[in-house]
C-alpha cells in the first residue's frame, strides 16, 4: 500500500515537473489515414500532405505527421505507434472501418489526447471533440434538384450506384427524395462498383434497353469516365446531360469549360481532410475552441466557383 | 488393324460428338434463347457486339489462362498485372509522344508486349525454379502488380496524351467489314493458340505436364521450361488485351482489372478445360467467356431481377451452365 502510494506520489511529481515544459514544447498533431488504393483516397492522401506542409511552415509550435495505412488493422497498430511517444497532442483520423477502429481511438482519447474525426463516424460518437464530414444525402438531391430544374419537371433517367454501403445508400436516397413530386422516373438503378470499366459496361446495356433517355446519374465521378465514353460510342443524342459526384479534376476541368453535357457537379471533397487539419490546428495555435460536428455541404459546383474545387496538382 | 480403323464410321453420328468439346456452345445457345425471351432487344446487333467486344479482354486473357492451367498450373495475378502493364503502356507513350507523335502508339505497343511476357517470366520461374505452389506465388505477385499501379497513379488515374486519343481510339471502337477490332484480335489469338496447344509438341507437352508431371518427366519432358513458357504466353496474352484496353477509356486506375483473375479462370472452367490441368480447350474458353459477359447483359436487360440479387443469379447460371456440361458428357 505504502509502495502504491509511493509510486502514485512519484507519478505526479512527474507530471507536475513536466506540465511547465511541455507548455513549451511542439504541440504534435497526427493524421491517420487510409492508404491511396482508388481516386478519392488519393485526393485525401494529397489534401492531408498539403496540409500538414502548409500549417508546419505557418505554425512553428505545430507539427503535423500524416501516417497512411493500407489496412484497418495496419491502421490500429499505426495509432499504437504513434501514442507510443506518448506526446501526441491531437489526432486526426479518417477511421478504415467504424467498428474496428473505435476501441483504439478510444484508448488514445483517455490518455488525453483531442480526437479529430473525418468522414466515417465511429460507433461512439462520444471519443470525438470534433467531427468533420461531407453530406452524401445532399450529394444526391442536389444532383436531383438541377435535373428537375433543367429538364422541366419531367422526364427518364437511368442510375450508377457503387458499392453496397452507407455512403451510396445515403446519395441514392437523397436523389430519390430530390425527384419526389417531379414527374422525372426513374428508369433503372444498378451497381457498377464505382468503377470505370463496369459503368461503361452497364450504360451499354442501359442504352441496348432504353430507347429513350433524357439524363444520367453516376453517384461517383470514376464511373461517370465509363458513362461519357459508352455514350459517345453510341452515337445517341438524346441524352441532354451526365451528371455525376465527388469533385473529381477531370469533370470539375468539363464544368469549368462549360460543357454542355456534364455542366455542374457536386462535391463529396477529399480536401475535407485538410478543413479538418485545419481546424484541429485552430484549438492549439489562435486557442480558438472548435469542439463541436460540422457538415460540409455539397453546394452546387457551376462555372462559376469551380475555381474553389479545382485542385490540378491533386491525383483526384 | 483395318478393323480399328474401320470402326468409329459405324459408330452412331452422336457418339461421334465430343460432348465435352461442344457442351460451352451448347450452353451458350441456351443461353442466347433464354436471352431473346427476357428481351427481344438481346439480339440487335448493336447489343450483340457490345457485349462480345466487352469479352474480348477476358477472352484473350482467358486462351492465355489455358495454357496455364492446362499445364497443372494456375495464375491470380493476371488481373493486377493486365493494370500493371497498362499503367507502364500508357506513362511510356506519353513520354515518348514529343519525339515520336503518334509512333508512340506502335513503340508502346512493342514495350507491353515484352512487359507482359516479362511479368509472366517472372512468376514461371518463381513456380518452376523456386519451386512453389503457383497459387501462392501469383497470388503475392497479384499483390505487387496491384501496389505498384497504385503507386505508379498515386491512386488516381494515369490518363493517355490527348494527341493519342484519337489515332488509337478505333483499336477498341473501330471495325474491320463490319467486326469490331476487339473481337478480330480475339480470334486471331484463339486460332494461334489452338494451332500451337493442338498441332505443336509444346501444346501436347503442355498438356501431357498437366495430366501427369511424373509421367511427363520420365518421358524426357523438360517439366521446368514448359511451365514457364505457359505462364510467358499468359503474359503476352494479357499485354495483348491491355492493348485493347487501353483506347477504351484511355487511362488506367487502380481499380483497372479488378477480379478479372476469377472471371479468366472461370471462363476456361465453363469452356471445359480441367482446372487440375490435362487437356486444355481453346474454343470453349472463348465461349466461357462470351458466356460471362452475356449473363452480366442479360442481368440488365431483365426487368424482373432486383438489383440486389444480380450476383446471387450469376452464380447460379454459372453452376448450371457447368452442371448442363457435366451431364451431356455421358449421352
Amino acid at each position: 500500500m505504502l509502495k502504491r502510494n509511493l509510486l502514485a506520489a512519484a507519478a505526479l511529481a512527474t507530471i507536475l515537473v513536466a506540465a511547465p515544459a511541455l507548455a513549451q514544447e511542439k504541440k504534435t498533431i497526427a493524421v491517420s489515414i487510409p492508404a491511396a488504393t482508388h481516386g478519392w483516397t488519393g485526393g485525401v492522401v494529397y489534401h492531408a500532405q498539403k496540409a500538414a506542409e502548409e500549417i508546419n511552415a505557418a505554425f512553428p509550435n505545430i507539427e503535423v505527421t500524416v501516417k497512411t495505412s493500407p489496412s484497418a488493422a495496419a491502421q490500429v497498430s499505426a495509432l499504437e505507434d504513434l501514442t507510443a511517444s506518448g506526446s501526441l497532442s491531437a489526432l486526426v483520423i479518417l477511421p478504415f472501418s467504424s467498428d474496428e477502429l473505435t476501441g483504439p481511438v478510444q484508448s488514445v482519447s483517455d490518455a488525453g489526447t483531442f480526437i479529430t474525426v473525418v468522414d466515417r463516424g465511429l460507433t461512439d460518437p462520444e471519443i470525438q471533440d470534433l467531427y468533420v464530414a461531407g453530406d452524401n444525402i445532399a450529394v444526391g438531391s442536389t444532383t436531383a434538384k438541377f435535373l428537375v430544374d433543367n429538364l422541366g419537371g419531367k422526364g427518364d433517367v437511368v442510375v450508377l450506384r457503387g458499392i453496397p454501403t452507407v455512403i451510396d445508400d445515403e446519395r441514392i436516397q437523397g436523389f430519390q427524395e430530390g425527384l419526389e413530386g417531379s414527374d422525372i422516373k426513374i428508369l433503372d438503378i444498378q451497381y457498377a462498383n464505382w468503377n470505370s470499366d463496369e459503368a461503361f459496361s452497364l450504360m451499354q446495356d442501359y442504352l441496348a434497353k432504353y430507347p429513350h433517355i433524357d439524363a444520367v446519374w453516376a453517384n461517383d465521378d470514376d464511373m461517370l469516365l465509363g458513362v461519357l465514353e459508352a455514350i459517345e460510342q453510341s452515337g445517341r443524342t438524346e441524352i441532354k446531360y451526365a451528371l455525376g459526384g465527388n469533385g473529381m479534376k477531370e469533370i470539375i476541368e468539363k464544368v469549368m469549360a462549360g460543357d454542355a453535357m456534364t455542366p455542374i457537379e457536386t462535391p463529396y471533397p477529399p480536401s475535407m481532410i485538410k478543413t479538418a487539419i485545419y481546424m484541429t490546428a485552430a484549438q492549439f495555435n489562435g486557442q480558438a475552441p472548435v469542439r463541436g460536428s460540422v457538415k460540409l455541404d455539397a453546394p452546387l459546383i457551376t462555372k462559376d466557383n469551380a475555381e474553389e474545387y479545382y485542385f490540378p496538382d491533386s491525383p483526384f | 488393324m483395318t478393323d480399328i480403323a474401320a470402326l468409329p464410321q459405324r459408330e452412331p453420328f452422336t457418339q461421334r460428338i465430343n460432348w465435352v468439346d461442344i457442351g460451352p456452345f451448347i450452353a451458350l445457345a441456351v443461353l442466347i434463347i433464354a436471352g431473346v425471351i427476357i428481351n427481344p432487344d438481346f439480339l440487335s446487333p448493336t447489343n450483340v457486339a457490345n457485349v462480345v467486344t466487352r469479352s474480348a479482354f477476358i477472352a484473350i486473357i482467358a486462351v492465355g489462362a489455358t495454357f496455364v492451367i492446362s499445364s497443372g498450373g494456375l495464375d491470380l495475378s493476371v488481373g493486377s498485372m493486365a493494370a500493371f502493364v497498362t499503367g507502364i503502356m500508357i506513362m511510356f507513350m506519353n513520354a515518348m509522344v514529343p519525339s515520336m507523335g503518334a509512333n508512340a502508339i506502335i513503340a508502346g505497343m512493342a514495350l507491353v508486349l515484352c512487359v507482359g511476357a516479362l511479368c509472366g517470366l517472372f512468376n514461371g520461374l518463381i513456380v518452376t525454379v523456386g519451386k512453389i505452389e503457383p497459387f501462392i506465388v501469383t497470388l503475392g505477385t497479384m499483390g505487387i502488380f496491384r501496389a505498384l499501379i497504385t503507386f505508379m497513379s498515386d491512386g488516381g488515374n494515369i490518363p493517355i496524351d490527348r494527341s493519342l486519343r484519337e489515332p488509337f481510339r478505333p483499336v477498341y471502337y473501330g471495325n474491320f467489314i463490319g467486326i469490331p477490332i476487339p473481337i478480330i484480335v480475339s480470334i486471331v489469338v484463339a486460332l494461334i493458340g489452338a494451332f500451337i496447344l493442338y498441332k505443336t509438341k509444346f501444346g501436347r507437352r503442355c498438356a501431357a505436364v498437366g495430366a501427369n508431371e511424373d509421367v511427363a518427366r520420365f518421358s524426357g519432358i523438360s517439366v521446368g521450361r514448359i511451365r514457364t513458357m505457359a505462364f510467358v504466353i499468359q503474359g503476352i496474352c494479357v499485354a495483348i488485351a491491355a492493348i485493347c484496353y487501353v483506347p477504351r477509356l484511355g487511362a488506367a486506375t487502380p481499380t483497372t482489372g479488378l477480379l478479372w483473375e476469377l472471371q479468366v479462370i472461370t471462363a476456361v472452367v465453363i469452356g471445359g478445360t480441367a482446372l487440375r490441368g490435362g487437356k486444355g480447350r481453346i474454343w470453349g474458353t472463348i465461349a466461357g467467356a462470351v458466356i460471362l459477359e452475356m449473363i452480366a447483359n442479360l442481368m440488365v436487360l431483365s426487368n424482373f431481377i432486383s438489383e440486389y440479387l444480380v450476383a446471387a443469379v450469376q452464380g447460379v447460371i454459372i453452376i448450371i451452365a457447368m452442371l448442363v456440361q457435366r451431364f451431356s458428357k455421358q449421352p
